[in-house]
């Protein structure tokens, strides 16, 4: 049973349809809405502010705080409950790695910027959306960051590389590798790498080159949005 | 080969080659990264000369010192006030830079200046670790009374004050209204509630067309036909 035909039509390098909007969250610092497919993410970014409790600053540089959270009615059917849980605390600290390589901090010592990343819709990728997202939202809070970041996840179908799975694929009755990964464009560096089950050495090389092509093309749309985003407001 | 990748007032994003080559300088909001000049801030790109630089559309306020702030008293101390000042630090301000009269010790500050209270102060002081100093004394500095407070992008101070005050000079004479703007991107407003309303909504406007050419003109037009 070979994977010849994707379920949804696409090409096998294809991305499902983006949507991105900036300032989403008019209370917040900064905000961002990206939707892959049916994956739909928001992030609020709040700060640099103060840190309580103390133990926590970082008196040499400010503190990136990341919260992953899915809405209740998010997942396939079955209620999400909300707040912390194993895969939503893994999935915050992971976006927290994969962002603060690219945001300086230096300048606001014992403060934190929190991000905060709901999904109202999910479909898999939903830690990617979340980071694009999020890099969005940190850009619009005036962050300083020396890129954006960009996120998709790439993969293995019995014996086809793919980009991008849906729930569907993910959950595709056979050999099935699914990695999320993120990407700082300028450099090529790897932010964020995580699998879900097995590949082969050579497929996996070959799977992040794929996902580095595919990047940029999502870093270009979150460029667009945000200068869309003023060029709106000067008319 | 030199080379400007983006013009003269065009929006970038982080991340954002701004030039290449070695003959042009970063300056506030790039970086260099090899031969291209790159942006670490969402802003305009400005040109000076040979120096790149970016001004930022957004951002929290940073302390630094000199700036006329406006702040809010939220704790009082033995010998001192702890101030709010809308960025991720609050301030201190000292019995000994906070008034020119004489207080006793253990002498009630909140006399002087209570919790809750607006004082227009300056910084004359931020250490590396983002303590900041505050004091009273000089031209123009103290508490506020009445009027009204509103916040706005600390970014944008520099647009609402105009040239030399020039914006800020306008809005006062034609709504009638005191008004005062701290580096920190609180407006202090004072006049008939009329007035008032007419001065926020300026101000409003401005932030939300700074990013545009001859603004003060706009405004003033403005200004002109909503007074009539």
């Amino acid at each position: 049973m070979a994977y010849k035909k994707r379920s949804d039509g696409r090409k096998f390098d294809e991305l499902r349809p983006i949507e991105a909007k900036l300032g989403v969250i008019a209370r917040a610092d900064g905000s961002a809405y990206f939707k892959i497919g049916n994956t739909e993410a928001y992030a609020a970014v709040y700060g640099p502010r103060d840190l309580y409790p103390r133990f926590l600053q970082n008196p040499e540089k400010g503190v990136l705080r990341c919260s992953y959270g899915m809405m209740a009615f998010a997942g396939s059917g079955d209620r999400v409950r909300p707040g912390p849980s194993r895969r939503s605390t893994e999935i915050s600290t992971v976006t927290q790695r994969a962002l603060s390589p690219v945001i300086d901090l230096d300048e606001f010592p014992n403060a934190v910027v929190d991000v905060y990343i709901q999904l109202s819709q999910t479909d898999a990728g939903s830690r990617c959306a979340g980071i694009c997202a999020a890099s969005m939202a940190l850009a619009d809070a005036g962050i300083v960051m020396k890129d954006m970041v960009a996120a998709v996840a790439v993969g293995k179908i019995d014996k086809t590389m793919i980009v991008d799975l849906d729930y569907e694929e993910e959950a595709f009755e056979g050999e099935v590798a699914d990695i999320p990964i993120a990407i700082i464009p300028s450099s090529g560096e790897y932010t964020l790498l995580q699998m879900d089950g097995r590949i082969e050495k050579e497929d996996l090389m070959k799977a992040l080159e794929l996902g580095k092509e595919v990047c940029k093309k999502i870093v270009k749309i979150q460029r667009e949005t945000i200068r869309e985003n003023f060029k709106r407001s000067e008319k | 080969m030199t080379k400007l990748m983006i013009k003269e007032r065009e929006v970038v994003v982080p991340g954002d080659i701004i030039a290449e080559g070695m003959n042009y300088l970063p300056s506030t909001g790039t970086y260099r990264q090899g031969q291209h000049i790159m942006a670490s801030r969402m802003g305009i790109m400005r040109l000076e000369g040979k120096v790149v630089k970016i001004i930022p559309l957004a951002g929290k306020y940073l302390p630094r010192r000199g700036d006329v702030i406006i702040g809010k008293i939220i704790d009082v101390n033995i010998m001192a006030w702890r101030v709010e000042t809308n960025s991720a630090y609050s301030a201190m301000l000292s019995v000994k830079d906070g008034t020119s009269s004489f207080v006793r010790r253990g002498a009630d500050l909140t006399r002087i200046y209570a919790i809750g209270d607006y004082i227009i102060t300056k910084i004359i002081n931020v250490t590396s670790q983002k303590l900041v100093d505050l004091t009273m004394r000089g031209p123009g500095l103290k508490k506020l009374d009445g009027g009204r407070i509103i916040k706005v992008t600390p970014t944008k101070v520099p647009r609402i004050i105009g040239k030399e005050g020039s914006m800020v000079v306008m809005i006062k004479s034609l709504t009638n209204c005191d008004i005062m703007v701290g580096q920190n991107g609180i407006v202090w407003i004072k006049g008939e509630p009329k007035d008032e309303i007419l001065a926020v909504e300026t101000i409003r406007k401005i932030e939300d067309e700074s990013h545009v050419s001859g603004l003060t003109d706009k405004i003033k037009n403005f200004l002109e036909s909503a007074k009539r």
